[in-house]
């Protein structure tokens, strides 16, 4: 059987920025499988701007921006492979794949997972009513538009206020469509506060917040949906009914880490529906790395590069023999207000000087405090004026501050007056 | 002017599709018609996907005689048609003493019935269920019982029909049916056709089929269950086909493999006035939830990946209907054909043309009469080397369009060259599994519509996700 040093599966920003990074590090039996027919993943659909900010300090559309590392793998001569599906990864690294030119199996010393994430949908959510045509996630209608080129409707509503059905409101709008609202479950957008702006304010386009569809109605295709208010425990309430006639449906009700394939393996997941990795982002296989949307949804791209690039790091220092395992491991916790927290164990006598702790929190909130608990201690305490759900945190901490190499460090939110 | 056929049966689904495969043994020109632009599209495609074993028909009834005669004929018939079926067997669940007492009187109507059965304590049942509720005290273990993959069934039986003869209209609604003396005369949305014979296999619509031609005694109700699909995100969750005690309601909300290793949890049981109403509500779905907890406490909801509703075809009689029109010995209802419907389908299909239509038509066997079908293909289940080498003789079999579900463009490009045709978006997902999974066809469904619109040559803006009227796209962009 063939054999490599990493394989990494996906080949979009994270799995990229992976192999750029492992072979700057000196590892060249790379081997990328991606499963589109171009590098990139689901870059290749976004066409707007607002990609790099933070890597490159520019403002790049999404092939741009993948464009950049693409060149980089080039440059390097790394090998990857498209139109590539991997079936299965044994326990010890076996990896079955297949494409046109026939289906094989390598053993790999090391495996990168870079699988990225899809879209929560109808059936996911169970929205009632009808089950037609016109109901379809904002990132398949993406899709349609941006890499096919047909509009799927032209009266459309929008379920939920994530990134990419902002974009889509705009997009489609821009197509002659009209968008007649946005329908968020929270009483609070999920989305980017530059994209409520630039989506939907400049197009005029009303957030309807505290709303849901309550009915789906249409028996081949759809006809109309009716959005109810909903109380603060989210259940609709009677008599705020108001009906749309549309034709399309676009959800965009968040976003799934892709990772049946670690699942599989038997790798333990974490809240976040990921893999439980360590602070080199491994998996508790040795010389299984996760990174990127599989790991944990990213809001923004530019965090899903700096990902890629650790595991890349990672994967190296393990095949050169400098990443030993052991057996004492910190735990963390997603505590009080946190929804979950990357990494979910801290091997202390690897770690760096600082450690990332990245986390989402559960509801919007002011003047807060992020908390550490080391074992029952409080041993940080991080202010936040604003902090919100639909933007990743990311608190760098010193090792320090961790005394032990056994222990469980919970992260949890606490308001300001708590804290005193 | 129209042909005259032998037969014309009005119904696409599983009873249908029986119905047609037994006739085309015969030499007998036969017509199938189908409302939908698929068969096996309403009742057949909705359902628990259970080969019921027969424990709890009451003895003596038309149910309980087709359910252990069908059950008993599903080895060879799914062999013959390649389709996926697991005799995992069910178990029953008594979660009281006063249930135990129950569970004897179902082991005695069993018994009565010829299904081999055991009664089990709550801990024997837990043995072989660990996710299944500490306050089970007993269960009744039927063997024979089993899952199938009723997408499949039906196709593949109407392409064993359609190989050996059998004609499909798809897509033509019944209207009228006039009594011509020597034959009828079939009136659809499309066209007329005239057969000597008519079978009345219109599921939760037969009453209004059965109307056409006489007054009848009988009336037909649509009663509707939903449903939670869950991801095969873990195999061996439960193994069994886990039932709760029937009640007048039914069998219950039951917790269930499927033969994708997908789970099944429902349904749900309320009788609705439009034949036609498959829309999932939040309080019934709730209840759904509430009483497969007491099967299985600890079943991850988030892995829910569909919600669906199916309609039963309840009839008033409490049992099957399955006798010629009161006045018209040449028109036959198989009418009310609810749960063990799917289970006993096999066995209708077989005493409706030997018995029922063997007494007005001479049934003479073809000569070249073929039980099989073409074997499929199943790449999933080959060895590295044998996938390998399917690919390298074609190369279609290497390029994955469905990534949940791991389907290729090499086995929808052999879908679509069978003889059922396969149209719609839907009807690939039915067949194959593309859009089955955790994404619902977020990845595939652009590239199932393009090579649905590439083989038939039609516009991608005319591919339909299923009835008419369900296209996908709308316009080309600016």
């Amino acid at each position: 059987m063939e054999t490599k040093d990493i394989v990494i599966i996906g080949g979009g920003s994270a799995g990229m920025a992976a192999a750029v990074a492992a072979y700057d590090k000196g590892i060249r039996d790379i081997l990328v499988l991606e499963r589109g027919n171009f590098l990139g993943g689901i870059l290749n659909q976004c066409i707007h701007n607002g990609f790099g900010l933070n890597a490159f300090k520019e403002e790049l559309t999404g092939p741009e921006f993948f464009y950049r590392f693409e060149e980089e793998m080039e440059k390097r001569g790394i090998a990857y492979e498209l139109e590539t599906n991997v079936t299965s990864i044994t326990p010890d690294k076996k990896i079955t794949y297949l494409n046109r030119s026939g289906c094989k199996e390598v053993q790999a010393k090391a495996i990168i997972m870079a699988a990225g994430c899809y879209e929560r949908n109808a059936g996911a959510i169970g929205i009632p009513g009808d089950r037609p045509a016109g109901v379809i996630t904002a990132g398949q209608a993406q899709l349609y538009l941006n890499e096919y080129g047909y509009l799927v409707g032209k009266k459309v509503f929008i379920l939920g206020s994530g990134d990419i059905g902002l974009i889509m409101a705009r997009r489609m709008t821009l197509e002659g469509a009209k968008v007649l609202g946005v329908a968020e479950l929270c009483p609070y957008s999920n989305g980017l506060n530059r994209n409520i702006q630039q989506c939907l304010i400049d197009f005029g386009i009303p957030l309807y917040l505290s709303h849901t569809v309550t009915k789906v109605i249409g028996k081949s295709h759809l006809e109309a949906i009716e959005i109810s208010q909903v109380d603060e425990n989210k259940r609709p309430i009677k008599g705020t009914e108001q009906r749309f006639e549309v034709d399309t449906l676009l959800l965009s009700i968040g976003l799934i880490p892709n990772n049946d394939l670690l699942n599989k393996m038997g790798i333990p997941q974490s809240r976040s529906r990921g893999s439980v990795v360590n602070e080199h982002l491994e998996t508790s296989i040795d010389g299984v790395f996760s990174c990127g949307n599989v790991l944990h949804v990213h809001d923004l791209a530019d965090y899903v590069v700096d990902e890629g690039k650790t595991a890349g790091e990672s994967a190296a220092d393990y095949l050169q023999g400098n990443l030993p395992r052991h057996k004492e491991t910190l735990k963390t916790v997603a505590g009080n207000g946190i929804g979950y927290v990357v990494p979910g164990e801290i091997d202390m006598e690897n770690a760096p000087e600082k450690i990332a702790f990245k986390f989402r929190v559960r509801v919007p909130s002011k003047n807060v405090y992020i908390q550490y608990d080391f074992d029952g201690e409080v041993v940080k305490r991080i202010y936040k004026q604003t902090i919100i759900p639909s933007e990743m945190e990311i608190d760098r901490l010193p090792k320090s501050l961790f005394k032990k190499k056994q222990g469980t460090i919970t992260v949890s939110l606490i308001a300001k007056e708590e804290a005193k | 002017m129209s042909i005259m056929e032998d037969i014309i049966v009005i119904g696409g689904g599983v009873i249908g599709a029986f119905i047609a495969r037994n006739l085309s043994r015969y030499q007998l020109s036969v017509l199938v018609i189908e409302k939908q632009n698929d068969v096996g599209d309403v009742t057949s495609m909705a359902n628990s996907a259970i080969v019921h074993s027969g424990y709890d028909p009451l003895p003596g009834t038309k149910k309980a005689r087709f359910n252990v005669e069908g059950n008993a004929m599903f080895d060879e018939v799914c062999k013959d048609l390649d389709v996926e079926f697991d005799r995992c067997g069910s178990m029953t669940i008594a979660t009281s003493e006063a249930q135990i007492e129950t569970l004897r009187s179902l082991k005695e109507r069993a018994d009565q019935n010829h299904v081999p059965t055991e009664l089990l304590s709550g801990e024997e049942a837990r043995k072989l269920e660990k996710n299944l509720t500490p306050d089970c005290v007993g269960a009744l273990l039927c063997p024979t019982a089993g899952v199938i993959n009723p997408f499949n069934l039906v196709a593949h039986c109407f392409e064993n029909a359609l190989d050996n003869g059998v004609k499909l209209r798809l897509g033509e609604e019944v209207l009228g049916i006039e009594d011509k003396g020597e034959s009828f005369l079939v009136k659809t949305s499309k066209g007329e056709y005239e057969a000597k014979a008519v079978v009345n296999a219109a599921g939760v619509k037969s009453e209004e089929i059965a109307k056409m031609m006489d007054p009848i005694s009988w009336s037909i109700h649509a009663r509707k269950g939903e449903y939670y699909v869950l991801d095969h995100y873990q195999e061996g969750f439960v193994n069994h086909v886990l039932f709760p005690l029937p009640s007048e309601k039914g069998k219950g909300i039951l917790v269930t493999k499927t033969t994708s290793n997908n789970y099944l949890v429902g349904p749900s049981s309320e009788f609705v006035d439009d034949k036609d109403d498959l829309s999932t509500d939040v309080p019934t779905l709730s209840d759904v939830k509430r009483q497969a907890s007491l099967l299985v406490p600890n079943i991850p909801f988030y892995e829910q990946i569909r919600v669906f509703a199916g309609l039963r075809a309840t009839p008033s009689t409490h049992d099957f209907i399955i006798e010629p029109s009161p006045n018209h010995p040449r028109f036959i209802n198989v009418a009310g054909i609810e749960s063990p419907g799917l289970a006993s389908s096999p066995a209708i299909g077989k005493y409706v043309v030997e018995e029922l239509i063997g007494k007005i038509l001479p049934l003479v066997e073809k000569p070249d009469y073929k039980k099989a079908v073409r074997p499929y293909y199943h790449p999933a289940k080959m060895s590295v080397e044998e996938r390998d080498a399917l690919i390298k003789s074609n190369p279609d079999f290497g390029e994955i369009v469905c990534n949940c579900e791991k389907v290729s463009v090499g086995e929808i490009k052999d879908i679509l060259s069978r003889s059922v045709p396969c149209r719609t978006i839907k009807a690939v997902k039915k067949r194959t599994r593309a859009g089955f999974g955790k994404c619902q066809g977020g990845f595939c469904q652009p590239k199932v519509l393009l090579l649905l619109s590439e083989y038939f040559g039609v516009s991608p803006l005319d591919v339909l996700y299923d009835r008419d009227g369900s296209n996908i796209l709308m316009e080309v962009s600016k």
